[in-house]
């Protein structure tokens, strides 16, 4: 019954291997927490799964509600439902975060087999959303992502997602560059975009994000394994102790 | 790097959706081109002999001339005996209804996605469609008559207005100005003549689809456009060209003429044949096109889409004559697979307080070259003459060339000219994004292309700025995936 299922995933970038062995089971309605240091693979493990083709997969399997994820490319991924909030969103000169959410909207729909949306509800939709994440309108029709301060980049990907409504949200670092009322703003966007059908893997290296977005199950990457799982619980006592304490604990075993 | 390179090649790859040939008779001179060529094309017209005195004169001076080289394109050197001057569809009777036309003549337009009729209804647009040589159907002409606007073939215009004609045919392209003038000044076939009276607003788009049908035809057109004082009008160009495997010349010549305080709005989407993948074929579009703001607040605005034709050579050019005259020069060049271009503008400052604005994107991909030339030109004369000019190329691939040759003569003072230039690659980042968001690559290159030439799109009419992006999107199918 699981949305995601990741097995022995192996991947490296060039001669480098990143992730050596990645084992995890996302179902509908969780939300997992991926924490570790820096260099430990967790923006590789994003990246693999939305489809940069930086990396390349070495070995494991990666099933997405019964297809295997790895076959697909990534717009066809994107297009099942997998969505990729970026770490660093890329700028777009010359075209509207509005147009270009339109041509996403409506590639998706029809790889769903829908009629596309007209432009009348495209815009009621686009309005009950920026509502939502608490985006301003006026944002949306500047070129995407040209001239955003940090937060306002990282609102316009909750945006774009609450658009798009996947099945699978993965947030890679979304709370870097946040200061604290842009991190409430978008941990409150993805709350409410919480469903029982859908889930989120959430990326990051410091607790506070989870304070506003808080996960079921939380995981320690380091060097490219998943080396403890637990509860919200396991994220407080990292803050408290450092990466060092599971470091050690992980050369101990 | 190499898997960027294959996207770029898929893309670049794709062939051209305008080649096919119409089957129609056609009335064609011999090729090969003399004096008695000159004569066959006049008498064919049933010209008057002011005409063919003209035409016999720019013969004269043609066979003085040597062909350019100065230009960032290489092509074998023409060979211009074996080009037919001369084509013009065989038609039983002159054509007074759309009604009327040869039906494969029709389907040829309807590929084309400019059914007539349509286009008369739907939007608007008074559209004067040329195959080949000879205007076959002008629409919406009785209508534009009303209000004193001359909208025709040039071959009914030097029948019926002979005297603007005289006056002003050559009056800004001399006979001399360069070798291509020269030769189109002899052996023009057909091409539109625009007369808009003092204090008249074109109230609909004029527009013309140029096409060359007939196998080894040169075109030759000739457009002239006169503006009135305090008058308005807005013309629009779209071009294609069927499939061949021979390069074909085209040589047209443009001439606008503004007086005082009227304005004109040339528009143009050229997507002619560009050659195959290998680079075999396509139009050689040898064009000389230019404008003069002759009265005082006049206004010139040229606004070009290039994406087709093998090599592209024109600078659409603007002589700020009258005081508080303005020129404008938009431009979009696309080029692909083996394509060359070298186009830019020419804005020459006479009068006082003239200014001129220029806005250029090329966009190279394949193994394609893309130049930008430029010149702004200041005379003593023209006090508070005022330049921005703004250069930018985008790159897809490592395999194209953009270059930028930016000439700037200032001879006054009081002179500001300035030049902005910037070149950029469409970056692995921002496919990744678009594909991440469920945008195939293909479409995210037409997004990402469409997004940078967005402030030259926007100068063009509604109607045809939606045909210009799905044009940029076709000339790019197969270059990155």
């Amino acid at each position: 019954m699981g949305l995601l299922k990741i097995e022995n995933l192996t991947a490296s970038i060039g001669d480098k291997e990143i992730l050596k062995g990645i084992n995890l089971t996302v179902n509908p309605g969780e939300i997992h927490a991926i924490m570790g240091p820096n260099g430990s693979g967790k923006s590789t493990l994003a990246s693999v799964l939305a489809g940069r083709e930086d990396y390349e997969v070495t070995g494991g399997s990666v099933t997405f509600q019964d297809v295997d994820l790895l076959e697909l490319s990534p717009e066809d991924r994107a297009r099942e439902g997998v969505f990729l909030a970026f770490q660093y969103p890329v700028e777009i000169p010359g075209v509207t975060t509005i147009n270009f959410l339109k041509t996403a909207v409506n590639e998706v729909r029809k790889y769903r087999g829908e009629d596309p949306l007209d432009a009348v509800s495209f815009l009621k939709m686009m309005k009950e959303k920026s509502k939502l994440v608490e985006i301003d309108q006026a944002l949306l029709s500047r070129s995407l992502n040209e001239g955003f301060s940090g937060g306002e980049k990282k609102r316009n990907e909750i945006f774009q997602m609450a658009m798009l409504e996947p099945k699978l949200a993965i947030l890679d670092e979304t709370d870097s560059g946040l200061d604290i009322d842009a991190l409430r703003i978008v941990a409150n966007g993805v709350n409410k975009l919480k469903t029982p059908n859908n889930a989120t893997i959430v990326v990051t290296h410091y607790q506070r994000l989870l304070d506003y977005i808080v996960p079921d199950f939380v995981h320690v990457l380091w060097n490219g394994r998943i080396v403890k799982s637990g509860t919200k619980e396991l994220a407080l006592e990292l803050e408290e102790k450092g990466y060092d304490w599971v470091k050690a604990e992980t050369a101990l075993a | 790097m190499s898997k960027e390179n294959d996207i770029l090649e898929e893309i670049t790859s794709s062939d051209y959706k305008y080649g096919f040939t119409t089957d129609i008779e056609t009335d064609v001179a011999p090729a090969g081109l003399n004096e008695d060529t000159v004569r066959f094309i006049s008498a064919k017209k049933k010209e008057p002999l002011w005409m063919l005195e003209w035409r016999l004169e720019a013969f004269k001076i043609w066979k003085e001339m040597t062909t350019p080289n100065w230009q960032n394109v290489h092509f074998p050197e023409i060979n211009y005996q074996d080009i037919i001057y001369y084509a013009a569809p065989k038609q039983k009777k002159t054509v007074n209804s759309l009604d009327e036309i040869d039906p494969e003549l029709r389907k040829t337009f309807e590929k084309l996605g400019i059914s007539l009729d349509e286009q008369k209804r739907l939007t608007g647009v008074a559209v004067d469609a040329v195959i080949d040589s000879v205007s076959i159907a002008t629409t919406f002409k009785s209508k534009l008559a009303e209000l004193g606007i001359i909208f025709c073939s040039m071959s009914e215009a030097i029948e019926n207005h002979p005297d603007l004609i005289r006056k002003y045919l050559g009056s800004v392209v001399p006979v001399k100005d360069n070798y291509f003038t020269a030769l189109n000044s002899a052996v023009f076939s057909d091409g539109s003549f625009c007369f808009i009276p003092k204090g008249v607003r074109c109230p609909m788009e004029l527009s013309t689809y140029f096409r060359i049908n007939t196998a080894n035809t040169g075109q030759f057109e000739r457009t002239l456009i006169v503006c009135e004082d305090n008058s308005y009008v807005s013309y629009l160009e779209g071009c294609t060209a069927p499939m061949r495997d021979e390069n074909q010349l085209h040589a047209a010549v443009v001439e606008l003429v503004a007086m005082d305080n009227a304005h004109i709005k040339y528009s143009t989407v050229q997507n002619w044949y560009p050659g195959d993948k290998e680079g075999k074929g396509g139009i050689y579009n040898f064009v000389t096109k230019r404008g003069i703001c002759l009265g005082k607040k006049s206004k010139i605005s040229w606004t070009q889409v290039e994406t087709g034709s093998a090599i592209t050579w024109k600078y659409p050019s603007v002589i700020l004559k009258g005081d508080d005259s303005i020129g404008e020069f938009y431009s979009v060049a696309v080029t692909n697979n083996y394509q060359q271009a070298d186009t830019g503008t020419k804005m020459i400052h006479i009068g006082k307080n003239t200014r001129s604005r220029i806005v250029s994107k090329g966009i190279s991909a394949g193994k394609s070259q893309n130049s930008y030339r430029g010149l702004v030109q200041v005379m003593k004369r023209a006090d508070n003459a005022r330049n921005f000019s703004q250069c930018d190329s985008l790159l897809l691939g490592n395999k194209c060339g953009a270059h930028t040759f930016p000439y700037l003569e200032v001879e006054n003072p009081n002179a500001q000219v300035e030049h902005e230039a910037t070149t950029s690659k469409i970056g692995e980042d921002q496919i990744f994004y678009c594909n991440q968001r469920g945008i195939s690559t293909e479409d995210a290159v037409a997004l990402i292309v469409n997004g940078y030439a967005k402030e030259v799109l926007n100068q063009l009419p509604m109607e045809f700025a939606v045909e210009a992006q799905k044009l940029l999107a076709i000339s790019l199918e197969g270059s990155v995936g």
